[in-house]
């Protein structure tokens, strides 16, 4: 068993595992997406990117790809956030919102992608 | 730039998520941990205000406590924080410091930087491997006609070299082993701006590589190598190496044509040589009986040279060979006894030719001193004793360093002269004796400059366009007079006339010209200023042609040929 691979795993699966949660529920309901939520998943979404860093091989090069897709949505979702809530006059509104939750949910796309690709490389491998 | 990229992103990932986690980590503190304000109302940070704050902390930058005063819950985990954060960015400094001055990250900077430039070069450029001796001597003269040439050398302080040269281009220059193809690859043989490869290391096998490589890999440049022994030179030339130069073998190649024809060994020591050099006086080697110091292989070219010449000759050697019907002494010619021995007092001249310079010195002082009128022929290895050897002035100096670099130049920057140069040598001596004052009225008593002229449309557009479109005859006339003045000459003498693969060797100046002639002229830079200007301007050629100006505008063209009409209407 490699720690390397087990670190590798865990922070990729938590990525998606914790995008779905925030993600999952009313698009627009402000009780269904947790503003602690998305702050988890940006910051195992940023180390997870980190973790991929140096991996010159073509699945390595896809693998940062998706993250960095992931990471792109996640900083788009909580800008828009800020500006709901400290800059807008009519601070978080459903459609707002709605934004947010789409973006991070772009993000969960990716993160799926990164966990299809985590698999194909385990069954690629057979060890 | 995506290699060294990832390599620091790799070294630097620990450090990256060890200072995410420390903000993470601070970011929820300071969002969980409730505050007080004045009028003894909890609030709580937004994860906005949490990143500020701890943007500016962590920093070290610390704008003070926003947006409200802290209550000392808040104080306290802020403390821990800060300490943290430091700590956090202290190690991804450090971090980053160490990738920076680490020899293998600086080396794939440097390796990326050179492969950058090298794929930069627009215009044509030169690989020469092997920046010793030779190698500087060619790359100064390179740069000073104007061309780019990338280096590449095994040693790491010859390649800094390069840099303190101060050469007028920028000269992309890595260290590297010219055996390995990769690096062959990355100072540019397969680039398709490379005009020729100079392999001129001082290890005969690396040569050998890079001819080999080049000719694999990219079969239409030239190659040039320097080969210091017959079998590799032999097996260079095997696979169809363009040009290869053995020191030792065209020394005694020039030596045996200083002997046997001078007038023809004036006129190439005319030729090849750095343009501008002043010539010594000319000296002829005597026939007689020859000494010669150091049987090596460069001691077997010269013996080789005398023994086709009908010379008799002695050898000086410490291990000498036993060879039937040769003299030979035992000894290292350095004191007088040997010297004696082999006759230097009826003897007419001494080659000092072994390996070591200062033995050659010793060599040649002994004998001079017994016998003043010796010829000496004095072989000088290392560039550094260049004065020592300056002060003897011997007859003949042979610096092998030299022969490599002019030979190669002379081949690299004009193609024809080593056409012309193979040429001349079978002609008679009246022939040299007569082109030789001809240069010497042409370009004074120095090292003339030569120079390639193509008839076509990229390097002479004036004339092509004229033997193309007008279908006028021009003659070789009109490349031998001043564009600014034409009843005078310009200072130079055509050598060679290609035309359709045949050889034309001094050709006429009433030769008419064809598009697609290549000619080799000889001469003086100013000469070749000149030249260029009827070659590529349309007003300057019609001037030597013509002997007049020729309307540049549009309305005075028309209007001039209005009046060469009626001219020829009422002629008519």
């Amino acid at each position: 068993m490699n720690l390397e691979k087990v670190v590798f795993g865990f922070f990729i699966l938590l990525a998606a595992t914790l995008n779905f949660g925030f993600v999952y529920g009313d698009i627009a309901t402000p009780e269904h997406h947790d503003a602690y939520e998305l702050f988890a998943v940006v910051v195992v979404n940023l180390i997870a990117a980190v973790l991929k860093f140096g991996d010159r091989t073509q699945i390595g090069a896809v693998h940062l790809a998706t993250s960095l897709v992931a990471v792109l949505q996640l900083v788009a979702a909580t800008l828009v956030w800020f500006y709901a809530v400290n800059v807008s006059p009519d601070g978080m509104t459903a459609g707002k919102l709605a934004g947010i939750v789409s973006l991070s949910a772009g993000a969960l796309f990716a993160n799926v992608v990164s966990v299809v690709l985590l698999v194909i490389e385990t069954v690629m491998l057979r060890r | 730039m995506t290699s060294v990229l990832f390599l620091a992103l790799r070294r630097l990932r620990l450090p990256i998520i060890l200072l995410i986690a420390v903000y993470s980590i601070g970011v929820i503190g300071l969002v969980l941990i409730p505050g007080v304000d004045a009028q003894g109302r909890t609030w709580q940070m937004s994860f906005f205000h949490a990143f500020y704050f701890l943007s500016y902390t962590a920093s070290t930058i610390g704008f003070g406590e926003l947006p409200r005063p802290f209550s000392d819950a808040q104080r306290l985990w802020v403390t821990g924080i800060i300490y943290l954060s430091v700590v956090g960015w202290a190690y991804f400094l450090g971090s980053l410091l160490a990738l920076v001055q680490d020899r293998g990250f600086r080396l794939a900077l440097v390796t990326q930087r050179f492969e950058r430039e090298v794929r930069g070069l627009s215009e044509s450029f030169y690989v020469v491997c092997g920046y010793g001796e030779t190698g500087s001597l060619i790359c100064r003269a390179l740069d000073r006609m104007g061309l780019q040439f990338v280096v590449l050398d095994i040693d790491g302080t010859r390649i800094d070299e390069v840099d303190l040269q101060g050469y007028a281009r920028d000269t992309p220059a890595i260290v590297g082993d010219a055996r390995v193809v990769e690096n062959l690859v990355r100072a540019g043989i397969t680039h398709r701006a490379c005009r020729g490869v100079m392999a001129i290391t001082s290890d005969d096998q690396a040569n050998l590589a890079v001819a080999i490589a080049v000719k694999l890999l990219n079969p239409r440049t030239p190659v040039l190598c320097r080969a210091m022994s017959r079998d590799v030179a032999k097996n260079m030339a095997s696979f169809g190496t363009d040009h290869i130069i053995n020191p030792f073998q065209r020394f005694g190649e020039h030596l045996w044509l200083a002997l046997h024809a001078p007038a023809v060994y004036r006129l190439i020591s005319r030729l090849t040589g750095l343009p501008g050099t002043t010539l010594t006086a000319e000296t002829t080697p005597p026939h007689g009986h020859w000494i010669v110091c150091g049987y090596g292989r460069f001691g077997r070219e010269v013996i080789g040279c005398f023994d086709r010449e009908g010379l008799e000759a002695t050898v000086i050697d410490p291990e000498p060979q036993t060879e039937v019907g040769r003299r030979v002494v035992r000894g290292y010619g350095t004191e007088g006894g040997p010297l004696r021995e082999a006759g230097v007092e009826t003897a007419v001249g001494i080659v000092a030719g072994t390996d070591n310079d200062v033995n050659n010195l010793s060599i040649a002082v002994t004998a001079r001193e017994i016998n003043p009128k010796l010829f000496v022929v004095l072989r000088q290895n290392l560039e550094a004793n260049r004065p020592l050897f300056g002060a003897f002035s011997a007859d003949i100096t042979m610096v092998s360093a030299e022969i490599v670099a002019y030979q190669s130049l002379s081949i690299v920057a004009t193609p024809l002269l080593a056409r012309f140069l193979g040429m001349a040598g079978t002609q008679d001596e009246p022939w040299a004796s007569l082109l030789v004052a001809r240069l010497e009225e042409v370009a004074g008593p120095v090292v003339a400059a030569t120079w390639g002229v193509d008839i076509n449309a990229a390097a002479a557009p004036a004339i092509h366009r004229v033997l193309m479109f007008e279908k006028n005859d021009v003659t070789l006339d009109a490349l031998l007079r001043d564009p600014t003045l034409r009843v005078r000459e310009i200072a130079c003498v055509p050598l060679l006339l290609v035309r359709d693969g045949a050889e034309v060797l001094m050709p006429d100046a009433k030769t008419p010209l064809k598009a697609g002639d290549r000619l080799l002229f000889a001469g003086t830079n100013a000469a070749r200023d000149l030249q260029r200007m009827t070659l590529r301007n349309v007003h300057a050629r019609d001037y030597v042609i013509l002997g007049r100006d020729r309307p540049a505008g549009w309305i005075w063209q028309w209007l001039s040929r209005r009046n060469d009409d009626a001219a020829s209407t009422a002629g008519r």
